[in-house]
């Protein structure tokens, strides 16, 4: 926005890396990194998946050491040895992934580990004394002495945000903000940047949701391949000209063209409640935001839908609104106490796991690594995984290796996963190629439903370009999809139908034809609760 | 973990390597303790290294072997699926007094006998460990925990049950013992030179470590096993109920511990005796950890082991305590855990910089 700060010139940048290297056995994640933040600036750092943001923010934050090139904070040369020392030199960080204690009260939460204390007692009065000067300067309101466990993600993020500046950090690291945020949210993590800014504070913050960077930074940065390609402004550039920087190419786009919809039911979820949590689930992965179930409401109300053959039926809602508990219940793992589901016609409310897979359920699980591989097996051990009584890895009570083997290098090469061979184990892989290892492995399966749960999160976009070609292609085959995703362009982009889930009940359903992300954002964050039915 | 599947030059240098430096490391540290205990080193080594040419202790290293290598084995099916059975100890008693008291109260021919002891032996040791798996699968109990106490329940229900119920001994005979096995049941020696022999059981660990590594390695049920133990969510997601597994894994781990005490009960005393070998289900998970869950890996633990214990012996001859054979084998074991676990991480992080270079990216994320 403002090109022509007036510090510019006479303060000195308030981080500046230069020739930044780094190495690790046999690759290169970062080489030949440059980049200038003008203090009190908001200054973004978008690249793809993999393109080596992480790794230079490590390095920023002390992580590790870059093996070349030097850093410079507020004109000064440093070197980090620890992220104790770059605390020390007023930076903080704010991770994608919330570290707070969900029994402690936020005024604990904030202290914790730099308490200040008085003849060896926490001094509580001083700490929530600098506590609300520092929430008068910045402008950021939460109530501090509210148990932190009945937040909602953006307080949460508000605490993690006073935690950082508490510790006296002048320069803000924000990995992934706006991740899990909804739109709404978003706009209220904006308005406190900005009056970071004003007040001073330099924030940094790593994204790729290109239309918020534009809308929020000074000046954005991207990087590629490792390396940064280009320092830009909102000014110059659009979303699409951005994200072409980011890719060196162009962008694909997750539009569905034509209606593929049949009329034959594959799902059927009707009157579905669940009121207790699965037994053998324990702060598993999408199960996060804690809101879930407490208090009495149920996990799943009365949640009823259809997903017919050729149909992608798409399923927004802020994480922990009960998408994790419908989808573990259509698979058996979840528990019902009311309501049936019916799987081509046939009722499997009562059916195993097992069976239901069998049955002809394909699952891209929420969290991949958690869920869906065995990280220390090689690759086509894993594409066994859930399907050791098919008879292409099979031979009787023994798993046949050479059939196996085949098959996984057919799956890996039609999947495109980038890996030497089928022996590697699963943990050598990078996220993206996971994720197409385990679409790969429930493809081959050959599935009537596919629950594909942030089938492209985490994903780079050449690889998200693949994935979303498969499912269009296994959709007009006549594949019936349920997708739950974060990203609403997806949804909207994908879906022929979508459907609004809010604490546990689904609260709208919309024609992804005219739903908006805005709209979208409205219902997820249970301010409209409408049966708004768009057929 | 990682299993070796990776067709690599280095990386079987690797895995050759590690042994001979855990080997080395325990040299050193047993050195170091016998020379500050006063100990010339050069004589142990001597002496355990004139012992490996001396036909008498090899054989005694091979017999001793056999239920090192079974007890081994009955620990590596719980580690397979990430279940620490310490009760391996108790089990085997179990184990031996069933087959002891069912073999020697029926009659069958030759053969026949002998494997009803096995199974008498099978099913003991697999009911006794039925009750830490119980607990686990219901209450949630660490098998740890129940299993180290059903370790003295076990010695002292045996002691009182072989010494009362089901005593065999006369009133006035040197050992107390339950009655003889008959002759029926009794496992020929393999080789025997009057006071140094090698028993046929040998050929049963054998077997059994094929049905182990064909049970684990190659059927669905170990892939099954393999998978709840190395991820019990995903095997959840997949359909594989990992209480389930937990539960089989607990039993075929007892099951196997069952055969412990039976080389020297059909094999040597052909009755349960208070000369019975102790500490074998200690021992096993030694020889497990050395041999890395692998079955020819417990073998060669096995027969390490069994050669410390029999060569030991003769250190007394050079004035020398055979306790220090206790503190090499603890420090050996010690040395292998680190220096594998070191290898694997060097491992992971070379196969993960490979496999990203060869995929031509430049994508590694420190912080995932």
């Amino acid at each position: 926005m403002s090109d022509t700060t007036p510090e510019h010139g006479t303060t000195p940048p308030a981080v500046e890396l230069r020739g930044i290297w780094k190495r690790f056995p046999g690759v290169i994640a970062n080489h030949d990194v440059n980049l200038t933040v003008r203090a009190g600036t908001i200054h973004a750092i978008v690249g793809e998946n993999g393109a080596g943001k992480s790794t230079l923010m490590n390095t920023l934050y002390g992580m590790h050491r870059p093996d070349e090139g030097t850093i410079t904070i507020a004109g000064r040369q440093v070197t980090f040895r620890s992220p104790t020392d770059a605390i020390a030199a007023g930076i903080g960080m704010v991770h994608q992934h919330f570290m707070l204690a969900d029994n402690l009260t936020v005024l604990e939460n904030i202290v914790l580990g730099a308490e200040p204390t008085h003849g060896g007692r926490i001094d509580f009065a001083a700490a929530k004394r600098r506590i609300d000067e520092l929430k008068d300067t910045y402008g950021i309101e939460i109530e501090v002495d509210q148990l932190t466990e009945h937040l909602g993600v953006g307080e949460r993020q508000r605490v993690e945000i006073l935690k950082v500046l508490y510790r006296g950090a002048r320069i803000l690291i924000l990995d992934e903000p706006t991740a899990v945020l909804v739109p709404q949210e978003v706009t209220e993590l904006f308005e406190n940047v900005r009056r970071l800014v004003d007040e001073g504070v330099t924030v940094i913050f790593i994204d790729h949701k290109l239309d918020e960077v534009l809308e929020v930074s000074d000046d954005i940065t991207v990087i590629r391949s490792g390396t940064t390609v280009a320092t830009v402004t909102p000014d110059e550039v659009d979303a699409r000209r951005l994200g072409e920087l980011m890719v060196g190419s162009e962008l694909p786009t997750p539009e569905t063209t034509t209606s593929t919809v049949t009329d034959v039911v594959e799902l059927s979820v009707s009157g579905v409640t669940a009121r207790h949590a699965a037994a053998a689930r324990h702060g598993a992965a999408g199960g996060t935001g804690g809101t879930a179930g407490s208090g009495g409401r149920p996990l799943l109300d009365d949640v009823s839908f259809e997903v017919r053959r050729g149909e992608i039926v798409g399923i927004a809602g802020v994480e922990g609104n009960g998408q994790l508990e419908l989808v573990e219940a259509i698979l058996g793992l979840q528990r019902i106490d009311a309501g049936s589901i019916h799987l081509a016609g046939d009722d499997i409310t009562s059916l195993s796991v097992r069976k239901r897979r069998h049955a002809g359920i394909g699952y891209i699980p929420f969290d991949r690594q958690r869920e869906g591989l065995l990280l220390t097996s090689p690759l086509w051990e894993n594409m066994i995984l859930g399907y050791d009584d098919a008879e292409r890895y099979v031979r009787g009570p023994w798993i046949a290796a050479g059939k196996a083997k085949t098959v996984a290098d057919a799956a890996i090469a039609r999947f495109g996963v980038k890996t030497p061979s089928n022996a590697v184990p699963a943990f050598a892989l990078s996220g993206g190629n996971q994720q197409k290892l385990i679409v790969a492995r429930e493809m081959t399966a050959n599935p009537s439903l596919l629950i594909a749960a942030h089938p492209t999160r985490g994903v780079d976009v050449g690889a998200q370009a693949a994935i979303w070609d498969e499912l269009r292609a296994a959709r007009a085959a006549g594949l019936a999809v349920l997708l739950i995703s974060a990203d609403l362009d997806e949804l909207i982009g994908l879906s022929d139908s979508l459907l609004v889930m809010f604490r546990g009940a689904v609260t709208a359903r919309l024609d992804p034809a005219t739903a908006t992300p805005t709209q979208l954002g409205m219902y997820m964050a249970g301010e409209v609760q409408s049966q708004e039915e768009v057929a | 973990m990682a299993n070796i599947r990776v067709p690599d030059p280095r990386r079987v240098a690797a895995a050759i390597a590690a042994p001979l430096i855990a080997v080395a490391i325990a040299g050193g540290v047993s050195a170091v303790l016998l020379v500050l205990t006063g100990h010339d080193p050069a004589v142990v080594l001597n002496t355990l290294g004139n012992r490996l040419g001396e036909t008498n202790t090899l054989m005694d290293a091979a017999n001793r072997a056999i239920p090192l290598y079974l007890s081994g084995i009955a620990v590596a099916v719980g580690f397979k699926m990430n279940l620490f059975n310490i009760g391996v100890e108790g089990q085997y008693k179990v184990g031996a007094l069933t087959a002891a008291v069912l073999g020697a109260a029926v009659t069958l021919p030759g053969p026949l006998h002998v494997v009803f002891c096995l199974l008498a032996g099978l099913i003991g040791g697999a009911l006794w460990a039925t009750v830490p798996a119980v607990l686990k699968v219901k209450r949630g109990i660490n098998e740890v925990v129940s299993t180290i106490m059903l370790n003295f329940i076990a010695i002292s229900l045996v002691a009182w049950l072989y010494t009362g119920v089901f005593k065999g001994s006369a009133a006035g005979e040197l050992n107390t013992r339950t009655k003889y096995l008959p002759e029926s049941a009794w496992m020929p020696d393999l080789v025997s030179n009057g006071s140094h022999r090698v028993n046929s059981f040998a050929i049963v660990a054998v077997l059994v470590g094929v049905a182990y590594y064909l049970l684990v390695w190659k059927s669905r049920f170990g892939f099954q096993l393999r998978a709840s133990g190395a991820n019990p969510f995903a095997a959840r997601t997949s359909g594989v109920d990992p209480t389930k597994m937990v539960f089989r894994a607990m039993l075929i781990s007892g099951a196997a511990a069952g055969l412990v005490g039976l080389p020297e009960l059909l094999g040597d005393k052909h009755a349960y005796t208070d000369t019975f070998s102790v500490g074998l289900g200690f021992d096993g998970i030694a020889v497990a950890l050395l041999g890395r869950k692998h079955p020819i890996g417990i073998a060669i633990g096995a027969l390490v082991w069994g050669f410390l214990d029999a060569a030991g012996r003769f250190l007394d001859l050079d004035g020398i305590p055979r306790e220090i054979v206790t503190i090499l084998q603890g420090v050996i074991v010690l040395a292998v855990v680190i220096t594998y676990q070191v290898a694997e991480q060097f491992a992971q992080r070379r196969i993960t910089a490979e496999t990203a270079a060869k995929a031509e990216r430049l994508d590694l994320e420190v912080a995932g």
